[in-house]
């Protein structure tokens, strides 16, 4: 089977390359292209790749409402979360040695933190609420006299929910805290405005926006200023903040999805809430369905649903024909069901049952429909198959039968 | 994933068509019937394995076979597969049957084996079972 005769709906994974970023993208590479190195100042290969680049820059700025000369260009939004957090930690170790996290982050950023607990430093893993949010208020509880640096992430990428950057930032400012935020699933789907938001780093990718993967920024306020520790040194590019000669394809990638993405953000916005509209009402009839996350304070276009009494890495190989990610333990290396889902306090049964469908800009009504189809199929079937609906159908409750754990 | 061919296969066969690879269920309650159930739904599997059983001569023979698997697709291919070794053996070679026979004809990979330990872990509790009404 080809991958597309498979429905795609896991947008939060990754996202195609737009036709158009990647056509533009061709003209940085070849011999007739502008294949010169933006570094190379005395020729016009050089000028003419630094343009390109500085234009990128221009792009991604435009779509965040920043400086061009605040964006740091990185390998992706991993290396983004790294230098923004180690960087700050290192640089003014003196000032304090307390960091605030949540733990629903992503590993980008979870894994850092570790790493800085292991240099000394101290973190605190706020949880979320029960709907998959931190909450301004858990922040200012945490805050310490030696905190440095808090970082929350602005869009949960299993559950969708959004976090409020404005009152966190607030928060921090007093706390006078700096405040990272990995914003990797939002651009392109909701208003950033660093112009406005009291945040003072923010990650970013171009792999989920329709850009190219291999190439994310890093957002570092100039006023007021935050100064950051380098983690890759040789050649001082980026002003010392990221050294490594600038992918030229990759950057005019970006800067192209984030173009497109600035224009089309109200059209992709529409007609994804109306996909996710449609989707919710048809899969919420299936019994014993239960959405993960606030409803009414998530994107729409991450939809993240537990089928209970179905265990998740079974309904994905059920649902061979779409593309979706699971929550399942199965279906990670560590047989750890979702560390996100569990920090909700759902019941690990409910983590081992939820799927994750993403949408977006190449998603089509033929998709939606489809996938509900078989999505109402494959559920009965396992349930068929199920010794758990077999009991709760029998009037038994589940959360009363002593299991024979192995 | 790394599954072989043999267990994306045996989970789509079962799934596709359930009554021709014994999934249902027996009644625990009659007296040629052994049930078994392991796993808990905490660590994302149960099996339930139900035999049916008659005597013949000194022994029992496995007549038919009920199972109902939740669990990743491996955990239901495994039990697809025990339940297929175990119509017509007596209950002494039943309990003869090692988890690595499971492995090897499904081609489990590593991380997948408690699947299979499940899968001979829920032959075991249904022949205690049945064993225990006799």
């Amino acid at each position: 089977m080809s991958t597309q005769s498979t429905i795609y709906l896991d947008y939060a994974s990754t996202t195609p390359v737009d036709p158009r970023v990647a056509s533009k993208m061709m003209q940085y590479l070849t011999p007739d292209g502008e294949f010169g190195n933006p570094a190379s100042r005395s020729h016009r290969y050089g000028w003419k790749a630094d343009d390109a680049v500085e234009e990128a820059r221009s792009h991604v700025a435009n779509l965040v409402n920043c400086d061009p000369r605040e964006i740091v260009w990185t390998s992706g939004a991993t290396e983004a979360d790294n230098l923004a957090i180690k960087g700050v930690a290192r640089f003014y170790k003196s000032k304090g040695n307390h960091i605030i996290t949540s733990k629903i982050e992503h590993k980008a950023v979870l894994d850092p933190c570790r790493q800085l607990e292991r240099e000394g430093y101290e973190v605190t893993y706020l949880d979320p609420n029960e709907g998959g949010v931190i909450t301004a208020e858990a922040i200012k509880n945490a805050m310490q006299e030696n905190t440095i640096l808090v970082s929350v992430m602005h869009i949960n990428n299993e559950l969708g929910t959004l976090n409020n950057l404005e009152e966190i930032g607030k928060i921090t400012r007093e706390a006078g805290a700096f405040f990272h935020v990995d914003a990797a699933q939002s651009t392109g789907k909701v208003d950033i405005d660093l112009s406005k938001l009291p945040v003072d780093l923010m990650s970013f990718s171009a792999h989920k926006t329709y850009g190219p993967k291999g190439i994310g920024a890093l957002f570092v306020r100039r006023k007021p200023r935050v100064r950051i520790e380098a983690l890759i040194h040789g050649g001082g590019h980026e002003r010392g903040m990221r050294s490594g000669t600038l992918p030229t394809h990759q950057i005019v990638g970006m800067g192209e999805a984030f173009k497109i993405a600035k224009e089309e953000m109200e059209s992709d916005h529409l007609k994804i809430k109306a996909y996710h509209e449609q989707f919710l009402k048809e899969a919420m009839k299936i019994e014993h369905a239960y959405i993960n996350g606030d409803l009414d304070n998530k994107v729409p276009n991450i939809l993240n649903i537990s089928f209970n009494f179905v265990e998740g890495e079974s309904l994905i190989m059920g649902l061979k024909d779409i593309a979706v990610s699971s929550g399942s333990a199965c279906t990670s290396a560590s047989l750890e069901p979702s560390y996100v889902l569990r920090a909700l306090g759902r019941k690990d049964e409910l983590a081992h049952s939820s799927i994750r469908f993403s949408f977006g800009r190449f998603t089509s009504d033929e998709d939606i429909k489809n996938t509900l189809s078989i999505l109402n199929k494959v559920v009965d079937r396992l349930r068929e198959l199920s010794p758990l609906w077999e009991m709760h159908l029998d009037g038994i409750d589940l959360d009363t039968v002593k299991w024979n754990t192995h | 994933m790394a599954y072989s061919k043999k267990v994306v296969d045996k989970f789509e066969n079962t799934l596709e068509n359930p009554q021709a690879f014994n999934v249902g269920r027996f009644d625990p309650k009659e007296e040629n019937v052994g049930t078994g159930m392991v796993g808990a739904p905490a660590c994302g599997d149960v099996m339930k394995l139900q035999i049916k059983c008659e005597p013949k001569g000194n022994t029992h023979i496995i007549k038919d076979v009920k199972f109902k698997t939740y669990g990743c697709g491996s955990a239901i291919a495994s039990s697809s597969e025990l339940v297929e070794m175990l119509i017509g053996k007596t209950l002494e070679e039943a309990k003869e049957i090692k988890n690595k026979e499971i492995v090897d004809a499904l081609e489990l990979p590593p991380i997948k084996i408690h699947c299979s330990v499940l899968a001979e872990d829920s032959i075991k509790q249904a022949i205690e079972d049945y064993e225990s009404k006799q």
